[in-house]
């Protein structure tokens, strides 16, 4: 990796690091340092912050009337994370055993949609939720229901939206761990006399744990912050810790609180990365940088 | 309930003699049935919208036939167009920017070694894992700091921020492949410098840095987290536009608008498969 040009004086050297550091602590770090330093601040009905420091807003995170939103919002987002790797899960290893010059196009098929705007997407399914949208008039027309059925601004409709929204990056990671799964391994275990199940649970599925984990952290995440969905296809119970960060800035105006919420975020995001570099390190792999 | 009949496919294109591991004898009928049913819950949201904008009725899901009208009442509508060519001037910009920055960093990253690389890498890793909404509201934070005015500059940092590692990741990635030995046969030829960068490198890393640009260029056409809080009065674009549309009800103009949005990163993602794939 020493490239081509070792010259370490080089001015196009010196330069990038310049830019691409100045753009990362001035965009990147110093924003987040902020936020922590206002999630530690008051409230103040006039400047939005002040002083005194306080632990005032982790300590209203557990006030019932926050709490049981922040639950329903970890639920759906928890479920739609365990849809997306049951569905996803037996989804990449078809793939990755499918012909090998097929599998590009399907996984370019799958990707395809996660590069159209995923706000029309989130509309599009509106449209088939809709009290007289596809889903109502196809469930009518073979007898199975008598009468439309609600669907749009359920938990259902978030929970189903959000699982559209973000299998591919479920998928994608589970399929990088399949394609290196080694057969050898395999065929060792089944030599060695192992069951099918066995060799699922003491091989196949430790050596996919990365992949797992990466996928959970893909879908996971954004699945706690994309307010919009719950915005359109959840009506106003079935909202997102996104929703509650975005109604504490834009509309409530209680940044501490908000900022708060958006720190447990990144805290989240923290414990998931670990996890990810935890596993992939015992199963030999290097480190998480190249996997990205 | 698929995993056991993924095996017959791989089977057969295997050697005879290459044992392949089975998971069970199940043929492989019911594992192209599921991808089959997930291709098709995939596509199907977007095939009705499709669908829907060429619709004549207004009201209701019921085939009124054929109609350009609201394709028609879309180019009537100023500030959709507006909004759009905000968007498009947006991300003109922004994928520019954090194309040349990006692809800077991802030679640095290959050509140097630093102190700092290390963190560097992870900082990049964690702003592209990042949930949008926590670089949202990071920025917003910064620059109401700073007094900046939300508008097109704000929606522009923040737009080139996110985009970054992705253009940083696909560069990387092409020259990670890059053959070293094409610069050491350069430099025994006799070229210079920067006769080698003109004539080796950049032609090989011309398709990713291209990928790069229409990756970061979607990326921002597509953003509604993030623009949500970046935005002011003064400069709408076409996500947030849309937005403001679908959350009061069905729209028919969405469905025309979605429907053109749909067209256009499809020949994007053409395209840039096409440059990735070129070797």
């Amino acid at each position: 990796m020493a490239g081509f040009n070792a010259s370490n004086k080089s001015p196009f050297r010196t330069a990038t690091l310049w830019l691409i550091w100045g753009w990362l602590l001035i965009f990147a770090l110093l924003p987040n340092i902020l936020v922590i330093a206002v999630s530690f601040l008051s409230r103040d009905s006039s400047a939005f912050i002040s002083l005194p420091v306080s632990i005032d807003s982790y300590v209203r995170m557990i006030d019932p009337l926050y709490f049981d939103v922040f639950v329903h919002s970890l639920w759906m987002a928890g479920i739609t994370t365990v849809l997306c790797l049951l569905l996803g899960y037996p989804f990449a290893w078809i793939v990755s055993k499918a012909k090998a010059r097929w599998q590009p196009l399907l996984m370019m098929m799958l990707i395809l949609p996660f590069w159209t705007n995923s706000l029309v997407r989130t509309y599009a399914l509106k449209l088939l939720f809709a009290n007289n949208g596809l889903i109502n008039k196809a469930l009518l027309a073979v007898g199975m229901i008598d009468a439309p059925i609600d669907i749009l601004y359920t938990q259902g409709a978030v929970i189903a939206g959000l699982t559209y929204l973000l299998f591919p990056f479920m998928v994608l990671p589970l399929y990088a761990v399949f394609t290196d799964l080694r057969n050898d391994m395999l065929l060792a275990s089944q030599d060695l006399g192992a069951t099918k199940t066995q060799t699922f649970w003491h091989v196949i599925l430790p050596l996919t744990t990365p992949g797992i984990i990466s996928g959970v952290l893909l879908v996971l995440l954004p699945a706690m912050g994309m307010f919009y969905v719950a915005d359109i296809l959840g009506g106003s119970r079935n909202l997102l810790v996104g929703n509650i960060i975005k109604n504490q800035f834009l509309d409530a105006r209680d940044w501490p609180f908000g900022a708060a919420a958006s720190v447990l975020l990144t805290l989240a995001m923290a414990v998931l990365l670990l996890a990810y570099r935890a596993s992939s390190r015992r199963i030999g792999k290097t480190d998480f940088n190249e996997v990205a | 309930m698929s995993n056991r009949s993924i095996d017959r496919a791989s089977l057969a294109e295997q050697a005879p003699k290459k044992r392949t591991f089975k998971i069970a004898s199940a043929g492989s009928i019911a594992a192209k049935s599921y991808l089959g049913l997930i291709y098709t819950l995939l596509y199907l949201p977007i095939i009705v919208l499709v669908v829907m904008s060429f619709n004549k009725s207004k009201i209701g899901y019921n085939w009124g036939g054929f109609s350009l009208k609201w394709y028609e009442s879309l180019f009537n509508n100023q500030a959709m167009l507006d909004a759009f060519w905000h968007s498009i001037v947006l991300g003109l910009v922004a994928a520019t920017v954090s194309t040349l920055i990006g692809t800077l960093t991802a030679l640095a990253l290959h050509r140097y070694n630093f102190r700092g690389k290390g963190l560097l890498n992870g900082l990049l890793f964690v702003l592209m894992m990042s949930p949008e909404i926590v670089l949202a509201i990071s920025l917003l934070a910064l620059f109401l700091l700073i007094g900046l005015q939300l508008g097109f500059v704000s929606l522009l940092l923040a737009h080139i921020t996110f985009c970054l590692p992705f253009v940083v990741i696909t560069v990387f990635a092409r020259l990670s492949s890059l053959d070293e030995r094409l610069m050491e046969a350069a430099r025994d030829l006799g070229a210079s410098e920067s006769t080698m960068v003109r004539t080796v490198l950049i032609p090989v890393i011309l398709p990713a840095v291209l990928a790069g640009w229409l990756l970061a260029f979607t990326l921002s056409l597509d953003d509604v987290v993030v623009s949500t809080f970046m935005t002011g009065p003064s400069y709408e674009i076409l996500p947030l536009r849309i937005y403001s549309m679908v959350r009061v009800g069905l729209k028919p103009e969405v469905n025309a608008i979605g429907t053109l949005l749909l067209a256009a990163s499809l020949i994007l993602v053409i395209i840039s498969q096409l440059l990735l794939r070129r070797r």
